[in-house]
């Protein structure tokens, strides 16, 4: 793959704060990659020295080939940016929001025109495009917030916690459309707290706390971090020891016991050997009522590196 | 240059829609010049019109002058003026009363009346004091200080012709009724003539049109530069330094807003003022060459103000303490002629000033008169701009 962003040892201090402590990651094209942390971790600092919105105090970000400075015209075209707070001008139109910004990054006329268009289907605005920016819902405004990042079709896109504020159906609708974004080949920066959308969205995830990043990698191999496995709780009647033993005999099954209302079994992956556990079960002559899978979870890991909840 | 002119065209179009703009650059100082011209300027020009009443209780030579000449001069030379003879004191008393009292319903009413007395032209004739007396209504102040202003000139006349009898005679002369005539029909040597009323000023609705019109560009200045600061409060100034463009560009697009809502404020007022409360502002090409450079100075202080402050509701507060500071030590409430020497100091650091200056230069009809305050405008213009610059990078940058 090739690396669309690559920061090195980024570093930003306000006063005697240091935000941003000897960051560095880098994006691959095509990849989604998340930084998880808690509020106040260094996500947004960082990313507005990718954005060339700050000038780091050490390191270096190059994006596309080229290195980002706040007067780097060439590398701001290659990136796309969804500030955290609504970036939108309310007594405006969408259509006249998103064609302001489309003629700031140098859309030509016919081109400007095709892309409102496919942005505004991609946000689903097309009915509203020409009302005023203040009569929309939260939800709508977040959307257009997106899609005026996606207008010149960036080679990076950084999403800085979008679906903050958003109620439940408009934030899926934002995370299905970023989840489309990154298979259509473009390199998304996905900023959050909220575990579940980085390990829907993700890649890859750099995890932030206290303006350091404290790990990364895919979610199984941030969770391998933790040591812990899966565990699957079968409530069950029939004969549990001749269940037990069965199991007991499954591959990669580390550990089958009984438990009063049936079995518990302790995995590795619980999504690799779920069938057979059950059809061993079936085999032993057990009913199973119930089946509860157990598995640790990025908020594990945050737990486990930083020794502090993800919202705390 | 293309960036800049996109923010400008967006901010216009964001000003435009939301009529601040209309009200803060047109309606505000026209209403504002039109309720202060109404109150302030009863008395200007030809618009007095008032009815003084005589009581000739002499019925000779001299009193005949005051009443021919000198009141009839009056009413020759003000249109709305009028001269009535009353039969006696005790009604002229009676209607000057009723003319100053607005409850009256008196058709008769007088502003201010003069009473001859017994005697009157014997006395001034040999030489002895004798009064002219003048009735006048407190409420009525304006006429009564007409009314006591012509007596006094016709006294100084009498004065005058009694030094010129006595100087006749000491030397020999010898003096008979008809020598008295003689000297008060010779006309005086000397005439003064106020040179700068009749060719530097402007006329009093004009002086307030332009004061709160150049009042009110700060205002509307102030509109286009703390744009900058609402980007910033509404998140939009990161995505324009997240764009591929300048921090210069987005600085020009906002003063270049700035610059062309002031312009066409003070364009509108021009022609507005004219039409409708009918100024006089002067030559057009002189107007464009003062407006143009106190739109240059204005956006350069109104930035730099702006500049210090860290939230728009901060800049507002600073910039409207600064606007009404400049306007009136700069004389948009009141000339700065009739001021202190302090204020009439200050005012030379204010464009007000300036502004108003130049207007009053051009009423001489001379476009190369209004020069020199628009020189001085610019480089008002200069200076605030190039410390804007600075200051307001630093609001960019925060």
């Amino acid at each position: 793959m090739d690396g669309v962003l690559r920061c090195e040892g980024l570093t930003k201090s306000f006063g005697d704060l240091v935000a941003v402590d000897g960051v560095s990651f880098h994006v691959d094209q095509g990849e989604t990659y998340g930084l998880l942390g808690p509020n106040g971790a260094g996500k947004t600092t960082t990313i507005s020295m990718i954005a060339g919105l700050l000038t780091a105090d050490a390191g270096s970000v190059i994006v596309a080939g080229n290195r980002v400075t706040t007067r780097s015209v060439a590398a701001k075209a290659a990136i796309g940016l969804v500030p955290q707070d609504l970036a939108i001008y309310p007594d405006l139109t969408a259509r006249e929001n998103i064609r302001f910004f489309g003629k700031l990054y140098r859309l030509g006329s016919t081109e400007l025109v095709t892309r409102t268009d496919e942005v505004l289907e991609i946000i689903g605005l097309s009915d509203r495009a020409d009302d005023r920016v203040e009569s929309y819902s939260g939800g709508m405004k977040r959307r257009l917030n997106i899609g005026i990042g996606l207008l010149h079709e960036p080679t990076l896109l950084i999403l800085d916690e979008p679906t903050v504020g958003v109620d439940p159906q408009s934030r899926n609708a934002i995370l299905e459309n970023v989840e489309q974004l990154g298979k259509r080949g473009m390199a998304v920066i996905y900023t959050t707290h909220y575990m579940e959308e980085a390990e829907r969205l993700c890649d890859r995830v750099g995890i932030i706390d206290g303006g350091r990043l404290v790990a990364e990698g895919t979610r199984r191999e941030l969770v391998a971090l933790v040591g812990s496995n899966d565990r699957i709780r079968v409530r069950a009647s029939g004969n549990l020891d001749a269940a037990v033993e069965r199991i007991g005999r499954v591959g990669s099954v580390q550990q089958a016991a009984r438990t009063p209302d049936g079995i518990e079994v302790v995995v590795e992956d619980a999504g690799d050997v779920i069938a057979e556990i059950l059809e061993a079960a079936a085999e032993a002559g057990v009913a199973v009522a119930t089946v509860d899978i157990d598995q640790p979870d990025l908020e594990d890991v945050f737990l486990h590196l930083t020794g502090k909840a993800l919202r705390d | 240059m293309r960036d800049a002119l996109l923010i400008a065209g967006k901010d216009l179009r964001r000003r435009l829609r939301d009529r601040s703009a209309y009200i803060v650059g047109i309606i505000a100082p026209l209403g504002l010049a039109a309720i202060f011209s109404f109150v302030f300027n009863p008395i200007s020009d030809s618009s007095f019109t008032g009815t003084f009443g005589v009581v000739n209780n002499d019925g000779g030579q001299v009193a005949a002058m005051f009443v021919d000449q000198v009141l009839g001069g009056l009413a020759d030379s003000q249109k709305g003026v009028t001269i009535v003879s009353v039969e006696s004191e005790a009604d002229a008393r009676a209607r000057v009363e009723a003319g100053g009292d607005p409850a009256s319903n008196a058709t008769n009413g007088l502003s201010a009346a003069f009473v001859i007395p017994t005697g009157f032209s014997n006395a001034v004739q040999a030489g002895q004091g004798t009064t002219l007396a003048v009735i006048g209504s407190p409420v009525n102040s304006t006429s009564a200080a007409i009314a006591t202003a012509v007596a006094e000139g016709f006294a100084d006349e009498v004065s005058a012709v009694n030094l010129e009898v006595r100087t006749y005679a000491a030397s020999g002369g010898v003096v008979g009724p008809s020598t008295i005539t003689d000297a008060a029909a010779y006309p005086s040597p000397i005439a003064v003539g106020d040179l700068s009323a009749e060719t530097r000023r402007l006329d009093d609705t004009t002086t307030m049109t332009v004061g709160m019109a150049i009042m009110f560009l700060f205002f509307v200045a102030q509109e286009g530069v703390l744009g900058l600061l609402e980007e910033r409060r509404d998140g939009t100034l990161a995505r324009l330094l997240a764009a591929p463009i300048s921090k210069a560009s987005i600085l020009g697009g906002k003063a270049l807003a700035a610059y062309v809502l002031g312009i066409a404020s003070m364009t509108v007022l021009a022609v507005a003022s004219t039409l409708l409360l009918h100024a006089h502002w002067g030559n057009p090409v002189g107007v464009a060459i003062l407006i143009l450079a106190a739109t240059f100075a204005a956006v350069g202080i109104m930035a730099v103000v702006s500049g210090f402050a860290k939230t728009d509701e901060q800049a507002n507060t600073y910039t409207a303490i600064v606007a009404i500071a400049l306007a009136i030590f700069g004389g948009s409430f009141f000339p700065v002629s009739q001021a202190g020497s302090a204020v009439q100091f200050l005012s030379k650091f204010t464009p007000h000033a300036w502004f108003i200056r130049g207007l009053g230069d051009l009423a001489s009809g001379e476009i190369a008169a209004v020069v020199p305050s628009a020189l001085v405008l610019v480089a008002i213009g200069v200076a605030s701009s190039a410390l804007a610059v600075v200051v307001v990078r630093k609001v960019v940058d925060r």
